[in-house]
């Protein structure tokens, strides 16, 4: 298939993989930022054809994962009532709150529907004017401009019973809290190419400049990863940190201007909560004073409060790179994507579930 | 932010404590659910084979223990065999074997490319027998019709179902009609039995799957889930693809008439290809390894997979089987396979260790497990 087979050809990917033996020298720690990137890495099984001397890690970049207990809980708050229909990416609906997940509100008679778009929500909002239409904006900075056109076009089409519950989370200041993290051992980034895509790369650079980390802006096929790698691991022989764009064919220096000006409209910087992590300041987005009317969090009148979560699984350092999957003593045995102890064994761009679906048994 | 990140983690949920979506999904969560509460209700022989069907020996056997067994068609048999009525001849050694399944049939949309509800109700249970490695003979149907069901739409269904049963040389010999109240049902859900005869001494069922049998796979995979899916979600391609729903027995009785040694035929409904072999892997207690790129996925489906965040080794099938073959026997089969589909090839094979294990060789030559499903698969976020 054109534009697939291309990224997948294993030859190339052989040839990719000598070069990089080739070119190291001494062991190096790179994190992929992306759950996509994760995801890819495992199925194809990229990292078994790098040279023993690369240490891949997994890193926060899956909304699954990250988004706060308090908020899944939230959101089962919302859609068990019964005047709402609740709108969501699909692979939202496993991740567990205090109590329950969303399939279960399902069961027991919530209208909780799977849709692959906000705007897919704004038109169930326009079709059901006696139901109130809650859509669930989590995600990084990829699905934000669709989130953001959501709410704008409600907004203008005067439409009331559209909202959503927003937990849109950053990039840069999860990398951030990383590499300033006292247990961090990441020396190169693979940044998200599909963040990339709408933000551009310009806020990537005063981080690889103060922490002396290179970032290689990295696409999603293995030949997009394996390259994105090659590209690291010379910098970080050389010694070099810059930020350099593997993802030629998606991703400008400036990004999506347009998008970031819809976003910018709709949305604020705020601090965020994430799971597994804690909060981080300025790591979120929310809506902006304009567009307070469609934040489902106030609509409904909740409130904030605090949950308390089981210590047992390692999410937080798989999270941040400290620890792999498998290093987990949880790992495959209490813990699997059926009876998953932490958010990263539940959504396939988690890292422990990844290990659990391509690895278990297999080092 | 503090200094050092905080370990919080999720309280799980170990078992839910009503049905989801996902019981009926075909992944674990249906595993769970067939091996906790219907196999553990009804555990008997039948049953733990773990087969598409029953195969029912039906030999008639006096209540002391005579000097031979009666063949076929002779003495008091319970059962209203005539010798030949079929035109078929019963195993060796004058054994009666009967494979009998049952399947229950919703679907929405009731009509998409290539096919309808009826058409799959019909063809489902034929393939089914035909999995058993028997000629499908009569069928049973109920229909569960909702108030408010338009005549017309019954009728188009109905049709499609004589047509389908005609295809695939089987008779509708009984049935049952339920109607429930607007809002109970999803317009109409249809449930067919079957019964087929069994006309050789093949043991064909996951049990019988050894080390160094070869695995062959009678074309694309995925076609169906994405037509469904297309039209669920609106999506349009290039050209509509259409569900690949057809009937299997004639070619599994060819590959039977050729005298094919054959140890277990499984057909890729729900969960797919990597279901299919996840279920068979572990109840044959071996190791099963394919390679990816040898498993055909047409270019709009692959397509519809890449936009919609699927894996086509997942997606429904209702015209695909996988046979499980000893490898002396592999070329021949694959001959017989491509007189039907030019597509069918060998996917991969059997090894012992580790048992209960799939693995795969991904498109780019590493090893990794191919796993079965918690549940549905559900799109990703990005």
């Amino acid at each position: 298939m054109r534009f697939i087979d291309e990224y997948r050809d294993a030859k190339l990917a052989q040839r990719y993989a000598r070069r990089i033996a080739q070119i190291v020298t001494r062991p190096w720690t790179i994190m992929e930022i992306c759950g996509g990137q994760t995801h890819a890495i495992i199925k194809f099984g990229i990292d078994e054809l790098l040279p023993k001397e690369i240490t891949l890690v997994h890193g926060p970049g899956c909304p699954v994962c990250v988004t706060p207990v308090e908020l899944i809980d939230k959101a089962i708050e919302i859609a068990s009532r019964p005047e709402v229909i609740f709108c969501s990416f699909g692979d939202m609906l496993r991740v567990p709150g205090s109590e329950k997940d969303l399939l279960s509100v399902k069961a027991q008679g919530g209208d909780v529907r799977i849709v692959y778009s906000p705007l897919d929500a704004l038109k169930l909002a326009r079709e059901n004017p006696d139901r109130e239409v809650v859509f669930f904006a989590v995600g990084f900075e990829t699905t934000a401009p669709a989130n953001a056109m959501a709410v704008h076009q409600a907004f203008r089409q005067n439409i009331k019973n559209f909202s959503l519950l927003v937990s849109h989370v950053l990039v840069p200041p999860a990398i951030e809290a990383i590499l300033s993290s006292p247990k961090n051992r990441v020396q190169g980034f693979l940044a998200a190419g599909h963040v990339c895509t709408v933000m551009g790369y310009t806020e990537y650079e005063p981080i690889a400049k103060k922490y002396k980390v290179p970032i290689v802006v990295t696409g999603f096929e293995p030949l997009d990863i394996l390259q994105g790698v090659y590209m690291c691991v010379k910098q970080l022989e050389e010694g070099r940190y810059e930020v350099e764009n593997q993802y030629t064919r998606s991703v400008r220096r400036e990004g999506n201007t347009k998008a970031q000006e819809l976003i910018r409209e709709v949305f604020c910087v705020v601090p965020r909560k994430w799971r597994g992590i804690g909060e981080i300041p300025r790591s979120g987005l929310g809506l902006t004073e304009k567009y307070k009317e469609f934040d489902a969090e106030l609509k409904f009148g909740l409130t904030d409060r605090s949950v308390e979560e089981s210590s047992e699984c390692l999410a937080g350092l798989v999270l941040q790179g400290v620890k792999k999957p498998h290093e987990c003593p949880a790992f495959g045995t209490r813990c699997t994507p059926e009876h998953p102890l932490g958010a990263p064994m539940v959504s396939s761009e988690g890292a422990c579930a990844a290990y659990y679906r391509y690895r278990r048994g297999h080092g | 932010m503090a200094d050092e990140f905080t370990l919080s983690c999720p309280i799980p949920i170990s078992q839910y404590p009503q049905i989801l979506l996902a019981h009926g999904g075909g992944g674990k969560l249906m595993h769970q659910l067939i091996e906790k509460i219907f196999g553990a209700a009804f555990a008997n022989d039948y049953l733990d084979e773990r087969h598409d069907g029953a195969v029912l020996d039906l030999t008639p056997r006096p209540p002391t223990s005579p000097p031979a067994p009666p063949r076929h068609g002779e003495g008091s048999s319970p059962f209203p065999f005539r010798e030949g009525g079929w035109g078929v001849r019963s195993g060796v050694g004058g054994e009666v074997r009967v494979a009998f399944t049952t399947d229950s049939y919703v679907v929405r949309p009731l009509f998409f490319p290539g096919g309808d509800i009826g058409k799959l109700a019909v063809y489902g249970t034929v393939n089914d027998l035909a999995m058993c490695g028997a000629r499908p003979l009569f069928l049973s149907a109920g229909f569960i019709l909702e108030e408010g069901l338009p005549m017309e739409t019954l009728w188009k269904i109905v049709q499609s179902m004589r047509a389908a049963a005609q295809q695939a040389h089987v008779q509708i010999v009984t049935g049952d009609t339920k109607v429930v109240d607007k809002g109970k049902g999803d317009g109409i859900f249809i449930n067919t039995a079957g019964i087929g005869i069994i006309e050789h001494d093949l043991a064909i069922s996951p049990k019988s799957v050894r080390p160094g049998d070869l695995i062959l796979l009678n074309g694309d995979v995925g076609r169906h889930g994405i037509a469904i899916m297309a039209v669920r979600e609106g999506l349009s391609f290039e050209s509509a693809i259409e569900s690949d729903c057809a009937p299997l027995a004639e070619v599994v009785l060819k590959l039977i008439e050729a005298g094919i040694e054959m140890h277990c035929l499984r057909d890729l409904t729900r969960g797919g290809l990597a279901s299919a072999l996840n279920e068979i892997a572990q109840t044959a207690q071996v190791h099963i390894t394919i390679d990816e790129s040898a498993v055909p996925v047409r270019e709009d489906v692959q397509g519809a997979c890449e936009i919609l965040g699927l894996d086509p080794l997942y997606v429904a099938n209702e015209g695909r089987f996988i046979a499980f073959v000893a490898p002396q026997d592999a070329e021949r089969a694959l001959e017989i396979l491509r007189t039907f589909s030019s597509e069918a090839t060998l996917i991969g094979q059997v090894l012992a260790e580790p048992r209960g294990l799939v693995t795969l060789t991904s498109r780019i030559g590493a090893q990794r497990i191919l796993d079965m499903l918690s549940g549905e698969q559900l799109p990703r976020i990005c």
